[in-house]
């Protein structure tokens, strides 16, 4: 359940926001979470309400973008769409692969007032 | 007139309203969103905190010369043992320090206790990992001496602690023989950021249906995992091979040879 750290962590960051900004609380956040972060989305549900309780995101709407996991070929370049870690190279079959999305984990932006 | 800006309210333009309040007359066609929102773009890495304090660990570490490892396991992997072992051999003689973390008890501290090396327990109690945050309080606690080996044990758990960097100069990821030799494929992203596994209990491994080839073959898809030592805690086999891997990570620390 590293999730609840995961919401814990948005919640400081939008409140450094709020705070900077002068605002009030959040309306909306929009997170980036790639395919490949290694987070579970109901885990993440689960934690959320937990987690923005009296907080600066308590009446905030979430919105998610989904980043497709890609990777590069380390041995010809190809660059190729994955679902997991282990999948090797279509081109030419190499395990060496480096991710280049799927990884991301971010706050991509906030409505606040 | 905007008070924020000065425009006379006919032209598009978009600012915040940091620390003023003003009311929009009907004829202001401003492009402020209703009742004074408007959009924050951060870009932020969600883990960008814990990686802030882990780089200050990390800067911690290196100008001491320590060595510091984040051990890595399901629980009952044999990490406390093949720490307690490891103490027994090269304690005092390397200077050793140990930071234990579990959800709860000193078990494991008291354990290795026993060894004589500082050894500091973080009980994070709900949590199911470590962060750079327990360590940098920790790190206060134990003291760890000038070119010593600083060993983290973290909380018996193959997924959470993957995300957590906690400023560690390598990550130790320990199996067992008595797990599933399939472990890396179904935990992949432990063993992605693992440096070096470890794979203990092979002194049960006539006992158990293990295939160490085939673990090592499925590690090598998931990761760039290029060193398998295999131990046992109980026996010592092995354990030479992994103190010599220990000592090439003291010496490159320390920029020896």
């Amino acid at each position: 359940m590293h999730e609840l750290s995961i919401a814990m962590s948005i919640v400081d960051i939008a409140r450094d926001a709020v705070e900077k900004a002068g605002a009030r609380e959040v309306e909306h956040i929009e997170l980036e979470i790639g395919q490949l972060a290694g987070i579970e989305l109901p885990a993440l549900d689960f934690a959320w309400s937990e987690a923005v309780r009296d907080s600066v995101l308590a009446r905030a709407t979430r919105e998610i973008r989904h980043i497709p996991g890609e990777a590069r070929c380390m041995e010809c370049q190809t660059t190729f769409p994955i679902q997991a870690l282990y999948e090797s190279c279509p081109t030419c079959s190499s395990p060496f692969t480096d991710i280049i999305h799927g990884k991301e984990l971010r706050v991509h932006a906030l409505t606040v007032h | 007139m905007c008070i924020t800006c000065g425009c006379s309210g006919d032209g598009h333009h978009l600012h915040g309203h940091e620390g003023h309040d003003h009311d929009h007359s009907a004829d202001h066609h401003h492009e402020h969103h209703d009742q004074d929102s408007r959009v924050i773009t951060l870009e932020q890495d969600i883990l960008h905190k814990n990686q802030l304090l882990a780089e200050r660990n990390r800067g911690f570490f290196e100008a001491r010369g320590i060595t510091a490892l984040n051990l890595v396991s399901s629980p009952g992997s044999g990490k406390t043992s093949i720490l307690e072992r490891t103490l027994t051999d090269l304690y005092p003689a390397q200077p050793c320090a140990v930071i234990e973390g579990d959800q709860q008890t000193s078990c494991d501290a008291d354990r290795i206790k026993a060894t004589g090396a500082p050894v500091v327990q973080i009980n994070t109690g709900k949590g199911c990992h470590l962060d750079a945050e327990m360590v940098h309080a920790a790190v206060k606690h134990v003291k760890p001496a000038q070119d010593s080996l600083l060993f983290i044990e973290n909380v018996g758990n193959l997924v959470c602690p993957a995300m957590f960097d906690l400023g560690e100069s390598a990550r130790v990821i320990i199996i067992s023989v008595t797990e599933g030799d399939d472990k890396p494929l179904k935990y992949p992203d432990m063993f992605h950021s693992a440096n070096i596994c470890l794979i203990n209990k092979i002194d049960l491994l006539p006992y158990v249906n293990f295939n160490v080839d085939k673990m090592i073959g499925y590690a090598r898809q998931v990761s760039h995992i290029d060193r398998f030592i295999q131990v046992s805690a109980t026996t010592g086999q092995g354990m030479e091979e992994w103190y010599a891997w220990l000592k090439e990570q003291v010496n490159v620390v320390q920029g020896v040879g």
